[in-house]
């Protein structure tokens, strides 16, 4: 018999005994969930006990769609209706993409208001890779609540460290539309690290390399004390085992004499999927037979362990070249390296692990199944973040950086560095300008992302328009901009004029992805005509947001009311009954409204609490170091 | 503590140049370990701001104390000499003509693609920096002459800038060499 749970006199119980919370590898090929479950993190299968969903969404003409092993089963059938390795579209342009994609690529009528954003024709209508990713995501999650029970509060996704800001935004997008609370976007490289690190107890400078479907990254860690830091990352985000079946493939044609203009797309779907197989085989075999058909006559080829390693080589390369920049970038020899854990499928070709090998001096880590880690280790932090800390002792924290430089255009359409890459995140930097006429009262900022000094040879992030800034004479406005980068990874811009202290409207125009209001008409379209779905989903995430922000405050008063004087405890002590009061009611304006009073209401005493936690925490340090 | 204090009152430490670097990343992390916002992704938006907040603000004390360049230049600063700032460009004169020296060796190690000679003059700059520094330490935490900080810190940018240079004539000297 379950015993009852009795709390302590004057400790407030916890709301909810677990808060479900589950990690997702979001892959180019296959995705993964995982959650922490009796404390210990593991993947979850579907009904049929597998634990990889195939990334492929197959749409039909009646608008519906099926997800995963049965998509990828109309592949050979129904090629431009499969949509598989949507990764290496999110948050790209049409001018990004090679020019092999072979699905119906839709113009963008209207390229001012969604930028360069990849469309894709499909039977069941236009479908971006946000609308396509949140289908792997939504199959997922519903994967996730009937095996846990439960719903969740939240998801930590991974996406490949060398993402930038607009593949992040596309992501977060993604999981929105999927009804998914991000709790936070997480480097896989990092998320291997947190399981490999948890796992095995180590300490040192390590490095990861993970090889996924479609993306590369490497990262360099140092592991103490339950800090896990990440002093550099590099990568590729187009390089991946698609990459070497797409080589194989090539080697098979010539070894058959056959051009690829020879193939329907169903012939080349399928020697697609027969050059994966052959890959995985030549991990065992040296010597692999294909047979494949084109233009309706049988082929044949065999495939030498030897000649697809020559063949892919320079691939190799690519990503030794980027981690020896990494190294360079953390100022690190190969020697103060410890170890390697390898992440990612692709990591299984004996080519790459003899690479890895050579290049570090040392055999790489694989005693971890190097599809699942990311997905194990985003379920720990996530299990963390939705607030399932086990005890004080046992605490971790990631401190992880940004890839890419982020810079603006400056004079003559060079690129001028305001945030160096692998800088610890979140970070800000702030910059002032001012006007170049009388009377002035707006300005262009271009972001762009990247190492290179001119803009063109950046990627462009976003265009924002400072409007609103006071009239003045010109040089006299002093105009700061503050570019933010969060957690997560993600960019946002203020800015302010200092003489007269007003705040500048920003409109921002993303180059790549989707504006907020497209956002959020899918979702209202993801409900389809019955509006008041949506109007219970709303009232229900406030009503949960309600009890949520509650909890929260109360349990701070319990804690720091010493912080604060009797009025200032009496004026939260009303917002809190305000929101209780509404939070039982049917109108979620109201209850936002109450929820946003009781937020505003509470932000001195979050900074008291802030500078006090902080002061604690270094006054317990000295008597530490005088002990 | 406020998050408005110097870099220094913000991790609990003196306000001087010469400094433990482990009890600069104890502190760092003690800091972090309370505001990242990963400690408050299951809170409310105030706190989740107030998180961020306080965790870009402890990466840039960090970032600025740990490296021995940046702390020299925002202690200078603290105490009314900024050495980036436009206005105040001397520099002792023995040390333009030691300038003048360096650039034509590097020139002439370019021209002669002589790994030897770039190495060498890599070596000097180690050596200045060295130097540098402990002039700095000297004049900040003992002489208390914020202007002569100043002075040295504007040659140690130099040095910096110039060791840049010379590094990547070096992988272009090395890398032709293979």
């Amino acid at each position: 018999m379950a015993l009852l749970q009795i709390s302590e006199p004057g400790m407030a119980p916890a709301p909810h005994q677990r808060r479900l919370a589950v990690g997702i590898d979001l892959g180019t090929t296959n995705s993964l969930v995982a959650a922490v479950r009796s404390g210990v993190a593991e993947v979850l299968p579907d009904e049929q006990g597998r634990v990889l969903l195939p990334s492929a969404v197959h749409y039909r003409p009646d608008g519906t769609a099926s997800i995963g092993h049965d998509a990828l089963a109309q592949r050979a059938g129904d090629p431009r209706n499969t949509i598989v390795s949507v990764k290496r579209l999110m948050g790209r342009g049409r001018r990004d993409l090679a020019a092999e994609l072979r699905y119906d690529l839709v113009d963008a009528t209207d390229a001012r208001a969604t930028g360069d954003t990849v469309r894709l024709s499909t039977a069941a209508g236009v479908k971006t890779p946000v609308e396509v990713s949140a289908e792997i995501l939504a199959t997922l999650r519903q994967r996730a609540e009937d095996s846990l029970g439960d719903d969740l509060v939240g998801a930590v996704i991974t996406v490949p460290a060398y993402f930038d800001d607009a593949q992040r935004q596309a992501t977060k997008d993604a999981a929105q539309l999927a009804g998914l609370n991000v709790l936070r976007l997480l480097n896989e490289p990092t998320a291997a690290a947190v399981a490999y690190g948890l796992d095995h107890g180590v300490e040192g400078t390590y490095a990861v390399y993970d090889l996924g479907g479609g993306t590369f990254d490497v990262s360099i860690l140092r592991l103490t004390h339950g800090v896990f830091e990440v002093l550099a990352t590099g990568g590729d985000t187009a390089l991946g085992g698609d990459d070497f079946d797409a080589r194989l493939a090539d080697l098979a044609m010539k070894a058959a004499a056959v051009t690829p203009d020879q193939f329907s797309d169903a012939e080349h779907a399928r020697l697609d999927a027969h050059a994966r197989a052959t890959k995985e085989e030549l991990s065992d075999a040296l010597l692999v037979d294909l047979a494949f058909e084109a233009a309706g006559v049988h082929r044949h080829a065999t495939i030498s362990r030897d000649a697809f390693a020559a063949a892919t080589k320079d691939l190799v390369d690519r990503t030794l070249a980027a981690a020896a920049r990494a190294l360079r970038d953390a100022k690190l020899q190969v020697a103060d390296i410890a170890g390697v854990v390898l992440v990612g499928g692709a990591t299984r070709m004996p080519q790459v692990r003899a690479a890895v090998e050579r290049y570090f001096g040392k055999p790489p880590l694989i005693d971890l199944d190097p599809d699942r880690v990311v997905a194990l280790g985003a379920a720990m932090q996530a299990h963390a973040l939705a607030g399932n800390r086990a005890a004080d002792g046992d605490e971790w924290l990631l401190l992880d950086v940004i890839p890419l430089s982020l810079g603006v255009e400056t004079m003559g359409g060079l690129a001028e560095k305001i945030i160096a890459r692998n800088a610890t995140i979140p970070v800000a930097r702030a910059q002032e300008f001012t006007t170049f006429k009388d009377g002035q009262t707006a300005m262009a900022i271009h972001v762009v992302q990247g190492e290179r000094e001119l803009v063109s040879d950046c990627r462009s992030l976003a265009r924002f328009e400072l409007r609103g800034i006071p009239p003045m004479t010109a040089g006299a406005a002093r105009i700061r901009v503050t570019y933010q980068v969060d957690a997560d990874g993600l960019l946002s811009v203020s800015a302010r004029e200092m003489t007269s202290n007003v705040e500048a409207h920003i409109a921002v125009k993303p180059s790549y992805g989707l504006g907020d209001e497209e956002v959020a008409r899918m979702l209202q379209d993801s409900f389809g005509s019955a509006d008041s779905d949506m109007r219970v989903r709303a009232l229900r995430e406030q009503q949960v947001e309600a009890e949520r922000i509650v909890d929260a405050t109360e349990a701070a008063l319990a804690a720091d009311a010493a912080l604060l004087d009797d009025a200032q405890i009496d004026r939260i002590r009303c917002h809190i009954d305000a929101v209780r009061r509404v939070g039982s009611g049917s109108d979620h304006n109201a209850i936002k409204d109450a929820i946003d009073a009781l937020a505003h209401g509470t932000e001195r005493f979050a900074e008291l609490r802030m500078d006090a936690s902080v002061r604690r925490a270094l006054a317990g340090k000295r008597l530490d170091e005088i002990a | 503590m406020d998050i408005d204090n110097t870099h220094f009152a913000l991790f609990g430490l003196n306000e001087r140049y010469a400094l433990d670097a482990g009890a600069l990343e104890r502190a760092y992390r003690e800091v972090q370990t309370q505001v990242h916002p990963d400690r408050f992704a299951n809170r409310g938006a105030t706190e989740q701001r107030v998180a961020l907040q306080w965790a870009t603000r402890a990466n840039e004390a960090y970032r600025v104390l740990r490296d021995p360049l940046k702390r020299a230049i925002y202690l200078c600063t603290l105490r009314g000499q900024d050495p980036a700032d436009e206005h105040n460009t001397t520099m002792a004169r023995p040390f333009l003509i030691q300038q003048l020296e360096w650039r034509e060796s590097l020139d002439d190690a370019r021209a002669a693609s002589d790994p030897a000679a770039i190495d060498a003059l890599r070596g000097q700059l180690d050596a200045r920096r060295e130097a540098l520094r402990g002039e700095v330490e000297q004049a900040l935490d003992r002489d208390g002459d914020a202007d002569l900080a100043a002075e040295r810190v504007r040659q140690w940018m130099f040095v910096e800038r110039f060791a840049e240079d010379v590094a990547s004539a070096a992988e272009r000297v090395h890398s032709a060499a293979h």
